[in-house]
């Protein structure tokens, strides 16, 4: 399938929000592809990637108008994700939309653990399996060497780069058709930014990723497609190419050469 | 300028005086106690019951009283407290809550033995050991409650979201989770309230009462310590009132113990 999720005059408004926060979203998300969002602090691209797996949901009274139509590859058919209701639901969906944070996130357990958790969750029981793919999803993760002989200790110790690849891992093991992640290398050094740069570059194999980054090169280096958003617009989208040497709108002209922001 | 640095001075000069004439008081009351304690105590005590002049059942029995008073007041504080911070959707029920909870957390305990009288005493005409358990356990359910929830309420919303966003159900993130990230402060909270109910006299005069002999049946009068000191005291004979230095010296090592550890385990979890 070429487009994994269509997102079509999508609208959303915040709980107790008097307008919506994001207005007739128009965006598609490529097959095995890396499309970014970029643009202004408060244009809404976490409130947009949040819609994509539902993760807004954890907190009542948000307003969905639209669809997000997420391939469904049993049924060889988009589905619309707005529809889910159920908590099982729910957790299948966050099974196939992964999601990486700002600030790393590790779980208060081991290493091992870390992975383990959300494939213990989803069922699998069986010990060797278990451990097999934690070992495939921190080799995933490009993780594994640096922590094969620590597995037993707390994930909060690792540092900041390690602790987000372990939260790449935790999200790979479920092999996610997407990976959701919003400006994951913010809070990393430079070496630790490049190391995740690289692994999404592999993870893009067999994942699709949307990731919002306030970093321009970042979009350039990593990105095939870009949405430019603006206001709880999408002003912009198209080969990141494109987006950043042709730019249609002037608003997105002058945000990519850096003349606000 | 000149005035204000004489009222700094006069300040200083006051607050340093209370906390020493503080101190010095309870320096002096843990030094008596110590003292008279120390004197009169005699190994025999721990091996004799009430009846023979020794404090086995009393101790005894006031374990099992704040051992059944943890079993209903643990589970019923954690899962309040749980519901304020995690659950709890209407804000007016939850702060109704929380301000009743802090009512409670500073409600005489004397109150708290007159209420559980009137509902478990009175009716069966006899003191037991249920209503004792009860009134502890209600002495425990503010304290758990409070801490639960400022514990939870440290959690990052973060941590909550990543772990429903690889596929947690609520209920597994709290338990797995949120209750795991806080459980240091959540068991210093546990510790604290049994350490409060631990030492206290007032919610058992009218409930548990006391027992001069060894029992487990909760439905008759039950052994206490802290009564039996309350009672020893008044006795007029040298013995009786020895037994009461020497139970009140045991009751504040264990109370001292209880809450040391707490207070360990607390700077334990800053120092990680
Ligand atoms: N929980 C919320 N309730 C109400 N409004 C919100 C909430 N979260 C965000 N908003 C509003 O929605 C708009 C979009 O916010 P969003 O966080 O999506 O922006 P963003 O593009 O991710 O910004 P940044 O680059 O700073 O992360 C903002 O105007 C913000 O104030
Ligand atoms: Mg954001």
């Amino acid at each position: 399938m070429e487009t994994i999720l269509e997102i079509k005059n999508f609208n959303f408004t915040y709980a107790g929000a008097l307008e919506p926060s994001l207005k007739h979203i128009d965006l598609p998300i490529h097959t095995n592809k890396v499309t970014a969002l970029i643009g202004p602090s408060g244009c809404g691209k976490s409130t947009l990637l949040r819609a994509m797996n539902r993760i807004h949901d954890i907190y009542p009274g948000h307003t969905y108008e639209g669809q997000i139509l997420l391939w469904d590859q049993e049924a060889q058919k988009h589905n619309n994700i707005l529809y889910l209701e159920k908590e099982d639901d729910m957790i299948a969906l966050r099974q196939k939309v992964g999601m990486i944070f700002q600030k790393p996130t590790p779980f208060p357990m081991s290493i091992f653990d870390n992975v383990a958790y959300g494939l213990r969750l989803s069922g699998v029981k069986n010990h060797s399996e278990l451990r097999d793919r934690v070992e495939v999803a921190l080799r995933g993760a490009a993780l594994w060497e640096e922590v094969r002989d620590r597995l037993k200790e707390n994930g909060m110790g690792l540092s900041g780069g390690q602790q987000q690849r372990l939260c790449i891992a935790r999200a790979v093991a479920l092999k996610p058709s997407i990976l959701l992640f919003d400006e994951p290398t913010s809070a990393l050094d430079p070496k630790s930014t490049r190391a995740i740069e690289e692994l999404i570059e592999e993870l893009k194999q067999e994942i699709s990723i949307v990731i919002v980054t306030h970093n321009m090169q970042q979009a350039v280096r990593i990105s095939d497609y870009t949405g430019f958003m603006y206001l709880g617009d999408l002003v912009e989208y198209d080969t990141t190419e494109n987006v950043f040497n042709l730019p249609k709108n002037e608003l997105t002209k002058d945000y990519v050469m850096g003349r606000f922001g | 300028m000149q005035n204000r640095l004489k009222i700094n001075k006069i300040i200083l000069f006051l607050s340093t005086a209370a906390a020493v004439i503080g101190i010095l008081f309870l320096l002096w009351i843990l030094l008596t106690l110590i003292v008279k304690g120390v004197s009169t105590i005699h190994w025999s005590i721990l091996t004799e019951d009430l009846i023979n002049g020794g404090i086995r059942n009393l101790l005894i029995g006031q374990f099992v009283m704040a051992g059944v008073a943890s079993v209903i007041g643990i589970p019923v504080g954690l899962m309040a407290g749980v519901y304020l911070r995690e659950y709890g959707r209407n804000m007016k029920l939850v702060n109704f809550i929380r301000n009743l909870s802090d009512v409670m957390m500073s409600a005489p305990s004397i109150v708290i033995g007159v209420f559980v009288f009137a509902l478990m005493v009175a009716p069966v005409n006899s003191f037991n050991g249920w209503a004792g358990s009860v009134a502890l356990s209600i002495m425990m359910l503010p304290i758990i409650i409070s801490t639960t929830d400022s514990m939870l309420s440290l959690v990052p919303n973060e941590l909550r979201e990543a772990g429903m966003a690889i596929g947690g159900s609520k209920h597994r993130i709290i338990l797995d989770i949120v209750m795991k990230s806080a459980k240091v402060g959540i068991t210093t909270g546990v510790l604290l309230a049994f350490a409060r109910i631990i030492g206290e006299t007032a919610p058992l005069i009218f409930t548990s009462a006391n027992s001069a002999f060894l029992t487990f049946n909760l439905n008759d009068q039950f052994p206490s310590l802290t009564v039996a000191i309350y009672n020893l005291a008044n006795y007029p004979d040298e013995a009786s009132r020895n037994l009461a230095w020497s139970a009140s010296f045991v009751l504040t090592v264990i109370v001292l113990s209880i809450n040391l550890t707490g207070r360990f385990l607390t700077t334990h979890k800053k120092r990680n």
